[in-house]
């Protein structure tokens, strides 16, 4: 029983990266603007967040440091796709082999190499019926239904949509096409960065360069997954965290190294990520304008 | 009279010829003012790390081309670049966003250790090596093709995700199948002599692989533009309801684009392998790197064309060869090299900025012009260009 409490647990915080990137991207894309670069967006603010609370000797303070370096690199990247007509994609590539060099270099310029917190600068977590949970994870329930409610229920939410479907339609409409696809941007970015601070503050406990190994990837699995609804990416994003989880879970159960070789464990949030997509009832349908650029006529 | 005339004649053949390259390379040139950007952030962030950008790159220049080691050193860490520039740039081809080379390689460079196990003559023995880790690298890119043309999951997310599952595959084999029980640890057994590529200048990592990457890259630009599934292949990337509605098949486009670039990337699993000390593979693959995703920054400046390609990656080959000289003169870490590359990459993103700061320019021009003549300053939107 007690195994399980602890499968919870790491399920849990395990979710909390990718479906607090994935509400993000799910909020941008919504708008018609998509960003593979969350892998590097998750690391850098993750960076800036230890940066942040080393600097201060604050958690929360790290938090809002790194939140607002993903805002920064939301800025490139809506400022890219949004008002430069960028292509989206290949700007994303960029930034995650920015987030590589960024904290890759920085990591060695500022402590000389990969770091550990220690117990001061790590958010403290919350009492729960099942053990401890961070209260990141609350706030993520709170995101979660917040960017739900401002997509399907406010007149905002409404004009987003317009904007991913059919900008031009839109622009007639009076709409403020660049203003609202860039906020958009903006706004996944932030929930981007959060996810970012949570990994290195309150979950990890460390920073390294390939911090978020694939998740923000995963991240992007979990929007095609939930169909661009903020609410079933909770569900998504338990189902990718479990099996994150279960790949630590696994390897701490004594005895079943001898049947199945620990990197086969590891391989069980990536194998578990195509099948959940393989399964996947029905097929996501995107924004008619997606990845494309708009121009005013 | 004629013979007179004849030298003259000759300069203005030169001439045309000049004329006709500089014209075909012109999209080649229109990446250099990204590549200048790149580099000018990675000179601003070192500076705020508090390096000598200054010093830096003075380094990265002589460790690249200051003599002829150096020039050899560039062209070997060209020689896989070409080829995981290939595979991007074949599925952008074909409309796809293939950033699996990096998994792909993995495969080829275990299947490359695998077949040192065979008994071969020299010569032969590298021949099937590399042949047998190029289909390695094709059938790894297989999965995110059936999962692309029969599920509709998008490649990005399938690749990535077969990119991580190579990483433990390949570390499970290390340990279990290819480790090298002498050498203790986790490092794999070492190429066999009669598998590995000649070396081609003495005491440098240069070998006779750089012809097998640019031979590779002459296939591909002759399959692409010479033939018909190639021709194929460009139109359903270019536009996949024309192409249809030519009577050509997408489905087979994709999985042509993600065949011929996991040859590509699996034959640089090989160059790596056979061609360069310690001629093995450790638990980190080191001796690997994060070659598949460069391959982007190489196939993305390059054009997506193969000969602008194998271009891109002698520039690319000389931030890594430069890189060694750079960290140790200058005290930089390695990975500042993938800043410049990311800013690179943003840059070539957004060719719009290159207009926006043309007109900026003009418009200051002419405002400096203007207030010659009286001081009313004109507005001018340079949003647009």
């Amino acid at each position: 029983m007690e195994l399980f409490a602890t499968l919870l647990t790491l399920a849990f915080q395990a979710m909390v990266p990718i479906t607090l990137a994935a509400i993000g991207e799910i909020f941008s894309e919504r708008a018609g603007v998509v960003n593979i670069g969350l892998e590097g967006l998750m690391v850098i603010s993750a960076f800036f967040a230890v940066v942040g609370a080393k600097g201060t000797g604050d958690p929360w303070i790290g938090v809002a440091c790194g939140v607002g370096a993903g805002v920064l690199v939301g800025l490139v990247h809506g400022l890219i796709s949004v008002y430069l007509h960028g292509d989206q994609v290949i700007s994303g590539v960029g930034l995650n082999l920015l987030g590589l060099g960024l904290v890759g270099s920085g990591m060695v310029a500022l402590w000389g190499g990969p770091l550990q917190l220690p117990a001061a600068l790590q958010v403290p977590s919350l009492p729960a019926p099942w053990g401890r949970v961070s209260p990141i994870f609350i706030l993520m329930l709170f995101l979660a239904a917040f960017t739900w409610w401002l997509l399907f229920r406010t007149a905002l939410g409404l004009r987003i949509r317009a904007v991913g479907e059919n900008p031009a339609a839109a622009d007639v409409a009076g709409i403020r096409v660049e203003r609202l696809r860039f906020g958009a941007v903006i706004y996944g970015a932030l929930l981007g960065g959060l996810a970012g601070a949570f990994f290195s503050l309150d979950w990890t406990h460390t920073i390294t360069k390939t911090l978020p190994a694939g998740r923000g990837f995963i991240a992007l699995a979990n929007v095609v997954f939930s169909k661009l609804n903020p609410l079933l990416a909770l569900l998504g994003g338990f189902i990718f965290g479990f099996f994150d989880a279960l790949s630590y879970w696994v390897s701490n159960v004594p005895g079943i190294n001898r049947f199945v070789p620990w990197q086969f464990v590891r391989m069980i949030p990536y194998v578990a990520t195509l099948l959940v997509l393989m399964g996947a009832i029905g097929r996501a349908r995107f924004p008619q304008a997606l990845g494309r650029p708009y121009w005013r006529e | 009279m004629g013979a007179s005339l004849a030298p003259f004649q000759h300069f203005r053949t030169l001439r045309t010829i000049i004329l006709a390259i500089a014209s075909r390379a012109r999209p080649l040139l229109e990446v250099v003012p990204a590549l200048l950007v790149g580099l000018l952030l990675g000179a601003a962030l070192m500076a705020a790390w508090g390096y000598d950008p200054w010093k830096a790159y003075l380094a990265l220049l002589e460790g690249s081309f200051g003599n002829l080691y150096s020039l050899a050193s560039t062209l070997s860490k060209a020689t896989p670049l070409i080829l995981t520039g290939l595979t991007f740039a074949i599925g952008l081809r074909a409309g796809l966003f293939n950033i699996g080379a990096q998994g792909q390689m993995v495969l080829g460079a275990l299947v490359a250790v695998a077949a040192s196990t065979l008994r071969l003559p020299a010569g032969l023995h590298l021949l099937i090596s590399m042949s047998l880790a190029m289909l390695a690298g094709a059938a790894w890119s297989l999965p995110a093709s059936w999962l692309k043309v029969r599920r509709g999951i998008s490649e990005v997310i399938s690749t990535i995700m077969l990119n991580w599952i190579a990483v433990w595959l390949a570390g499970y084999l290390l340990l279990h199948f290819l480790n090298d029980p002498q050498r203790g640890g986790w490092v794999s057994i070492m190429a066999a002599p009669s598998a590995r590529f000649p070396t081609l200048v003495p005491g440098s990592e240069l070998t006779y692989s750089i012809f097998a990457s640019l031979a590779f890259a002459l296939a591909i630009y002759w399959v692409l533009w010479h033939m018909v599934p190639g021709f194929e292949l460009r139109c359903s990337g270019l536009n996949p309801a024309a192409a249809r509605y030519a009577g050509i098949e997408p489905q087979r486009s994709i999985n042509l684009a993600f065949i011929l670039g996991g040859l590509a990337a699996g034959l640089t699993g090989a160059t790596q392998i056979l061609g360069r000390y310690p001629y093995s593979l450790d638990n980190g693959l080191t001796i690997l790197g994060t070659l598949g995703f460069d391959g982007i920054a190489v196939a993305l400046v390059g054009r997506n064309h193969p000969l602008g390609i194998i271009v891109a990656a002698v520039f690319f080959g000389a931030l890594s060869a430069g890189g060694g000289l750079m960290g140790f003169r200058a005290r930089v870490p390695l990975d500042v090299i993938y800043i410049v590359q990311g800013v690179i990459i943003l840059a070539v993103a957004a060719p719009e900025l290159w207009r926006l700061m043309r007109g900026l320019i003009l418009a200051l021009r002419f405002r400096r012009g203007r207030s010659l003549i009286s001081s009313s300053s004109p507005s001018r939107d340079p949003g647009r260009g």
